[in-house]
């Protein structure tokens, strides 16, 4: 499939998925009114569960979603492996356990913005530690295990949270917080991520040419020119800037990241470059598909999205290793 | 005109010097063949002298700016390796990424929509490396010396003054091997420079202009390959003595028995 081709099919895909997620709930709304009441600027209630509940929602699915692939996909390709996934650098981990140690303090019920910063700032502190400890010249190989690193410390002090809470409520909030979500979410919550969200998708996005090089290994790719140092610092910054604050505002969703990147990558000939826009429609289309059908699924029940993706992503996964049983053999 | 040049080059593992303290410079028209046993530094010294390795001393092109040096000299590792399923040609076409540092369009959907210059140093790859057949074929199906072979293509494509190249040789079938070494000696005639580390010795003493013999981080020798190859060093560096004659199409080399 060319390229152009597979870009225009997955972009058809998320915005008819992004207009199903606006139109999808419990308020059941025409479809014309919901969608003029979009523009509309007078408070009726349409207009307060368009704007306030389903625009955020949507809004949050898109972005989450489409770095969540792609930066699975630049990570496959900075680690030349395709078990890599966005969270193999500790960041996600970090930023929950900061998102967690708000809910644990009674910080993010006192205000609605303690729990994302406080995720954000977990998330640059991993930055800062992962380069710490990787060095300024560390291969993919130091890189992985600080990552495991942190994420192994951050998972424990979530753990020793848990473990010490004297508070059952914030026990119960911490657990179904990462379980990850995108219900219940203010426009609030799209100035807070977009920013980080837009500018490390951008950063990831820029790379692809890089990647293709590293395809024949670092000294091939050193020897073509590309400067590894800063394709590291691209990939790390890009990635905890998109991924903390996905973190921050939706929870830990898992399975987007690794599923996308190995489901597209036979259609794009395996090209890093061009997996990377690929993915991050793919990975789009999933995370707004999945929000709908915990919607459909159970509307009475919020069904949690990281539950969902998870559920369906690992059988769907096994389903891959099981064709790709063959091939290898 | 010197296309590398080394001076007082060391590179040191701990204390152990792998490399050192080699000068020499390389011109246009030569095919240098880099020889020595395993662990001599062959590969310490084409690395460092691409400014891959901390090193100490001075080298032309590890003084440039990756991109610059990408323009002036490619490489090919001795590690063949492909990570993703990718194309033939879409392998070959990545020697092109430093020619087009500023209209490079992600991925090329297609084989041959490359821009002008570029598809022609691609396709004067592949045919060169006889793999006109193989451009739309996923090069990680390939068997281990066809991607060889692929991989020099790519080096081939970059299409630079300068090519190091480590082992390009390594388990390839006998055409592929004298081919090959045709090629380079081809790039050399057309006034470019290649230094190949080799290890089949009958291969460099017949194709190459110029050896460098290594032994234990030093240059052991280095001239024209009946002068190098000659009993008393090939005994003390490599242990073998050997079967030499001149013929018509130059100077053979069989090595034939082990001396210590």
């Amino acid at each position: 499939m060319s390229q152009r081709l597979l870009l225009t099919l997955l972009g058809l895909l998320v915005t008819l998925l992004f207009f199903g997620s606006l139109l999808i709930g419990p308020a059941a709304l025409g479809l014309g009114e919901s969608l003029s009441a979009l523009f509309r600027g007078e408070g009726g209630p349409i207009v307060l569960v368009m704007q306030e509940i389903r625009l955020p929602r949507a809004i949050l699915g898109l972005l989450v979603g489409a770095v969540l692939g792609l930066s699975g996909a630049a990570m496959q390709g900075f680690l030349r492996n395709p078990l890599a996934e966005p969270g193999l650098i500790g960041v996600s981990s970090s930023a929950a356990l900061g998102a967690v140690l708000s809910l644990q303090t009674g910080l993010a019920a006192a205000f609605t913005l303690a729990l994302p910063l406080a995720a954000l700032t977990g998330a640059a502190l991993s930055v800062l530690l992962i380069l710490a400890l990787a060095g300024p010249r560390g291969g993919a190989l130091s890189l992985i295990l600080a990552g495991i690193a942190i994420s192994a410390l951050t998972g424990a002090g979530t753990q020793l949270v848990l473990n010490l809470s004297a508070n059952p409520f914030a026990v119960m909030e911490i657990v179904y917080w990462m379980m990850g979500s995108l219900s219940d979410r203010s426009m609030t919550h799209v100035w807070i991520a977009a920013p980080f969200i837009l500018l490390g998708g951008a950063m990831l996005l820029l790379t692809g040419r890089a990647l293709d090089a590293l395809t024949l290994g670092e000294d091939a790719a050193q020897s073509m020119g590309i400067s590894l140092r800063r394709l590291r610092m691209m990939i790390i910054l890009g990635t905890a800037a998109a991924i903390g604050a996905s973190v921050a505002v939706a929870g830990a969703i898992g399975f987007v990241g690794l599923v996308i990147p190995h489901l597209l990558r036979p259609l794009t000939g395996g090209q890093p470059s061009r997996l990377l826009p690929a993915a991050m429609l793919g990975g789009a289309a999933m995370l707004l598909a999945a929000d709908i059908a915990v919607r459909l699924i159970a509307p009475d029940q919020d069904l949690k999205l990281g539950v969902l993706t998870a559920l369906v992503g690992a059988p769907f996964f096994l389903h891959l290793l099981w064709r790709m049983r063959g091939v290898e053999a | 005109m010197n296309l590398l040049q080394l001076e007082n080059l060391t590179v040191k593992r701990g204390q152990c010097p792998v490399l050192d303290g080699i000068s020499l410079t390389v011109g246009q028209g030569e095919f240098v063949g880099l020889i020595g046993p395993n662990g001599a530094g062959k590969t310490t010294l084409l690395r460092a002298a691409l400014g891959l390795l901390p090193h100490q001393g001075r080298s032309n092109l590890a003084a440039l700016s990756p991109q610059d040096r990408a323009r002036i000299a490619a490489f090919l590792p001795q590690a063949r390796d492909i990570a993703w399923p990718v194309t033939v040609e879409s392998v070959v076409a990545l020697g092109r990424v430093p020619h087009r540092a500023g209209s490079h369009r992600p991925g090329s959907p297609r084989p041959g929509s490359h821009g002008g210059k570029d598809q022609a140093a691609i396709d004067r790859a592949l045919d060169r490396m006889g793999l006109a057949g193989f451009r739309g074929r996923t090069a990680t199906a390939l068997s281990g010396g066809e991607q060889a072979r692929v991989l020099i293509a790519r080096a081939l494509a970059q299409d630079t003054p300068l090519l190091l190249t480590d082992e390009p040789v390594a388990g390839l079938d006998p055409a592929a091997q004298i081919r090959t070494m045709q090629v380079f000696a081809d790039l050399a005639t057309e006034g470019r420079a290649v230094i190949a580390s080799v290890h089949d010795l009958g291969l460099a003493a017949r194709h190459c202009t110029r050896l460098i013999m290594l032994e234990t981080g030093r240059i052991a020798a280095d001239g024209p390959p009946r002068d190098v190859l000659n009993d008393t060093l090939l005994a003390r560096v490599f242990g073998v003595q050997g079967f030499h004659t001149e013929t018509p199409q130059g100077h053979i080399f069989q090595p034939l028995s082990v001396t210590r």
